[in-house]
């Protein structure tokens, strides 16, 4: 009642407006978030769950329903060999989203450390680290993967050294980035002036705050990871098959493309929604996490 | 509102119930409310106030510079005569840095880091006055000089980065007085100086107006400086204007219950009396977001009453000239 | 106040320290010596417990790098501090930490000072919990001490550093440095970035902490008014030395150095009139080259032949008042002495 009194002389319009504007911006960015949240749970969920909800084996072949639409026994439809397709992106999903999520947040927790140790100490530690992102991130990934598939035998593995040998590289060097900015922040002085030793500075002080652009960037990164084992697979390498996989399915239905359209686009379908979840939670975390410096973490 | 007897000219600029709003995370908050506010040819109207009170705001709303999420929702601004609000946007464009000229706090945050000093100056001269390359290579020599610059011809060929915080704040005024503008909006220009050099910077103000008579509105939050400085004085607290008359009138006689609390809160440096305790304002800066009705002083005022929170937004004028928006206050309890 | 007999608290001697600077490829192939900045250049003084030194200089002048090399945040090149006896720069790990209990600094931005991602409570309580001087049961109480001490509500231990306001923050800082029971605070331009009236209660803070707890402390600022109200003695800086230095009632009515009236008349006093030509011209010299004989003659009215060529010494002008100076002119201004 008093602030309205207090505002009665604005018209009606222009505060109605800026009312708008003040909640818009907080409201996308929660909207943005959520959808993200419920997609890539939804499809998590559903993948893990995939037996309980009565979706058995991925790899069951039947050739009398081989290449059928979809329909409402078949909700993507079947291969050429016969297997539901549904049931295999749902199989599939397990494996990807296992890769995505292990490869991104090993590869963070690494680059991070290192990252945050190279710029806080400089010197020949921050020059080896550095040139080895370098060198790591300028290396043909195609022939470092071929060379440790060579190593490694067929399989997932190969893949998951691949990524981790590769991915740390970009947190590391956003990390150090940040922490040489971060260093000279008053409250690390502080820190200093207070007799705290490296080690707490480094890892209660400075990390913490060193998260948020690691995490945003993650979201993408989960993503780009889970297309790098999806093309891996389309090209033979990485998942040997009948393991489902993304990627693989989608090669697999090359070949039909024009007549069983179902088999590479469903799939595919499948793989955009999954990264555009984690894109819209990055942007939502980023919103979120930027207007109060972190803090709210 | 002059300190002689008011001039029959019309003044320069005239502010109207100028309200801005504001919106943010807290919600709606209004910068600035229902000001009215008035400069006359070759006069120095000094906006005191702590950091939130809205003189910055103020100051680049004339301009149209309100930045997002912000906009003016009401009020006149008036450059002789004409309501800057009302006129197209091209012609307002015309008016900025021609006819009204603004420097800031922060030089650097004017001068592009990539180009030289020479090159900004020039591009200026040329694409405001119409000068040819040559005519504005020797105006730009002229303007160094004029503003205390040594060595003019050189330094036109350095970057921002390799002059020091007073010799870009020099740029930034030659920039500024390149078109003689008639009216100069200073907002903190010398608060990331030093203190000898903020001295400098104001003198070389000072000299300027009086050669040019143009009139400067000279935003601030220190009150010696716009104590030395301002023929007319403004006091902001909470997007309202508290007090406003002569510089000596408000700072010498202050009638509102804020600025007497600024100044008795000022350390002197008389350094035989300065060791008693200040006496500060209590509590906490104003929260835009929750302001009480009425007066928004009252949390920290020792004369608040219950009347305070019908009190109009306007200044009491029982004192010629000299206005406070505390009506129950007057000059005889301050001693 | 008479501190002649008391053993100093901190004694700096003679500190140096230079910086590197940049040099391009082609002077080092040229043979050029890298450049210095000198940001030290022979620095000394004294602090007796409880007694407030104020330390004020422009930029360039040096006062934060000095009191970076005294709480070793910076290594100087030369020269010695020495804290109760014990060598500072030399310290061990061991000893440093001793040492860092004792000695605490408060900084100037109250928005960067404290780690955003921390309550106040855990900020407050940490350093007593890292030196062992409280278990976790007794933090509650710590902290509840601490907040009344500055003045605060025990209600904003909660609270993380966005939600309260620039003083505020300032309080918490100050009640994080007082956690370890320091004998010496160095202030750097605590007080800098508050408003007026904010800036007056805690000034007045530090007054009723000074007197409370017998703390002494180096008070850095630039503001010769809020160095004034709170310090017993005062040095002035100037391109990386002190100029003068001295109880600041007499520095401040009676300044012998010509750097030290300019600074007094340059600063804009409610209630004086505007002088007509400013105070100093100039610009300061670029700390790579310092100026011969003395730093300050590039820009003194005073300057004599002698001022070119030769460092001037120091020159007791005064009971405890020493100024650099070769000319110490008579007619210096400084602020007028009250008729009490």
């Amino acid at each position: 009642m008093n602030a309205q009194k207090s505002r009665s002389h604005i018209p009606r319009a222009a505060l109605a407006r800026l009312q708008w504007r003040a909640t818009a911006e907080r409201l996308f960015s929660t909207v943005t978030l959520w959808a993200g949240i419920i997609i890539v749970a939804s499809i998590t969920l559903l993948s893990v769950a995939a037996p309980l909800l009565g979706f058995e084996n991925p790899n069951e072949t039947n050739l009398m329903e081989a290449l059928q639409p979809p329909s409402p026994e078949h909700w993507f439809g079947t291969d050429d060999v016969g297997r539901d397709i549904f049931t295999r992106v749902l199989y599939a999903g397990r494996i990807d989203l296992t890769f995505g999520v292990l490869t991104t947040y090993t590869s963070l927790v690494v680059g991070l450390i290192l990252g945050a140790l190279a710029g806080y100490f400089g010197g020949i530690l921050d020059t080896i680290v550095m040139r080895a992102v370098d060198l790591v991130i300028s290396f043909p990934f195609i022939v470092l993967i071929l060379a440790i598939t060579a190593i490694t035998g067929p399989g997932i593995q190969g893949a998951y050294i691949g990524v981790l040998a590769v991915s740390w590289a970009l947190y590391a060097r956003l990390t150090r980035g940040e922490m040489l900015a971060l260093r000279e922040n008053q409250y690390i002085m502080a820190a200093k002036t207070l007799g705290y030793s490296t080690g707490r500075i480094i890892f209660v002080h400075s990390i913490p705050n060193l998260l948020r652009s690691n995490l945003v960037f993650s979201m993408s990164d989960i993503v780009l990871n889970i297309l790098t084992l999806a093309a891996l697979s389309y090209l033979g390498l990485g998942i040997a098959p009948p393991t489902p996989e993304w990627g693989e399915i989608v090669a697999q239905g090359q070949r039909n493309l024009f007549t069983a359209w179902w088999i590479s686009t469903l799939p595919g379908l499948i793989i955009v929604l999954v990264g555009t979840g984690f894109s819209l939670i990055g942007d939502g975390l980023a919103d979120r996490l930027g207007e109060d410096g972190g803090a709210a973490l | 509102m002059t300190a002689t007897t008011r001039s029959d000219a019309s003044p320069l600029l005239k502010i109207t119930d100028l309200t801005i709003g504001f919106a943010d995370s807290r919600g709606v908050v209004l910068a600035a409310d229902r000001l009215n506010l008035q400069v006359d040819q070759n006069q120095t109207l000094g906006l005191l106030g702590e950091s939130g009170c809205g003189k910055s705001v103020t100051l680049r709303s004339i301009l149209g510079l309100v930045p997002y999420p912000g906009e003016v929702i009401t009020g006149q601004i008036e450059w002789m005569g004409r309501d800057l609000r009302r006129i197209p946007r091209r012609e307002r464009a015309k008016f900025r840095g021609k006819e009204i000229s603004m420097i800031f706090q922060d030089p650097t945050s004017c001068l592009n880091p990539v180009f030289t000093i020479g090159n900004q100056m020039i591009e200026t001269l040329k694409v405001k006055l119409g000068m040819s390359a040559q005519d504005a290579h020797h105006r730009a020599v002229e303007l160094l000089d004029h503003v205390g610059i040594p060595s003019p011809e050189q330094r036109l060929k350095l970057y921002p980065h390799q002059l020091s915080g007073g010799m870009r704040q020099r740029v930034m005024i030659a920039i500024a007085i390149s078109t003689r503008p008639r009216l100069l909006l200073a907002d903190e220009p010398t608060t990331a100086l030093d203190v000898t050099i903020q001295d400098q910077i104001l003198k070389l103000l000072d000299d300027l107006k009086s050669e040019t008579g143009m009139s400067v509105i000279l935003v601030s939050h220190d009150v010696g400086v716009v104590a030395q400085n301002a023929d007319l004085v403004a006091v902001m607290y909470a997007g309202r204007i508290m007090e406003m008359g002569t510089a000596q009138q408000v700072i010498q006689h202050p009638r509102h219950p804020y600025t007497r609390g600024l100044l008795s809160a000022l350390p002197e440096i008389d350094a035989v009396r300065a060791r008693e305790p200040l006496t500060p304002i209590p509590g906490q800066p104003p929260n835009l977001a929750k302001l009480p009705p009425g007066c928004p002083f009252q949390p920290r005022c020792s004369h608040v009453r219950d009347e305070c929170e019908d009190i109009p937004v306007e200044l009491d004028r029982r004192y010629p000239e000299h206005g406070s928006a505390c009506p129950f206050v007057d000059a005889e309890v301050f001693s | 106040m008479t501190t002649d007999n008391l053993k100093p608290l901190l004694e700096v001697d003679d500190l140096v320290k230079t910086f590197a600077g940049k040099s391009s490829v082609l002077d080092h192939l040229r043979g050029k010596p890298q450049p210095r900045l000198i940001a030290l250049d022979g620095v000394s003084l004294t602090l007796p417990p409880n007694e407030v030194l104020g330390l004020v200089g422009e930029s360039g002048s040096g006062k934060t790098t000095l009191a970076r090399c005294i709480v070793r945040l910076e290594t100087p090149d030369s020269g010695s501090a020495t804290f109760d006896g014990q060598d500072v720069l030399a310290a061990g790990p061991a000893e440093l930490r001793q040492i860092r209990r004792d000695m605490q600094m408060i900084y100037q931005d109250p928005y960067t000072s404290l780690n955003p991602r921390m309550s106040v409570q855990t900020a407050v309580s940490e350093p007593a919990l890292v030196h062992g001087l409280v278990e976790k049961e007794g933090t509650e109480r710590l902290v509840r001490e601490l907040l009344g001490r500055v003045g605060l509500p025990f209600s904003v231990a909660e609270l993380r550093p966005r939600a309260l306001s620039g003083g505020q923050r300032q309080r918490v800082a100050i009640a994080r440095a007082l956690a370890l029971n320091p004998r010496v605070i160095i202030a750097d331009e605590a007080v800098s970035a508050l408003d007026v009236s904010i800036q007056a209660q805690i000034l007045n803070l530090f007054a009723e902490l000074i007197h409370d707890l017998g703390l002494a402390m180096i008070f850095i600022a630039h503001q010769l008014s809020v160095i004034a109200q709170l310090s017993d003695r005062v040095a002035i800086m100037y391109l990386g030395r002190i100029v003068e230095t001295g109880p600041t009632v007499s520095v401040f009515t009676n300044p012998r150095h010509p750097y030290t009236s300019a600074l007094l008349d340059a600063h804009p006093q409610v209630g004086e009139e505007k002088r007509q030509e400013p105070a100093l011209t100039g610009e300061i010299p670029s700390p790579y080259a310092i100026p011969k004989g003395c730093r300050f003659n590039t820009r003194c009215r005073f300057a004599e032949p002698e001022c070119f060529e030769v460092d001037p010494p120091p020159v007791e002008v005064a009971p405890g008042h020493v100024a650099w100076c070769h000319v110490l002119p008579e007619t210096l201004s400084g602020t007028h002495r009250s008729t009490d």
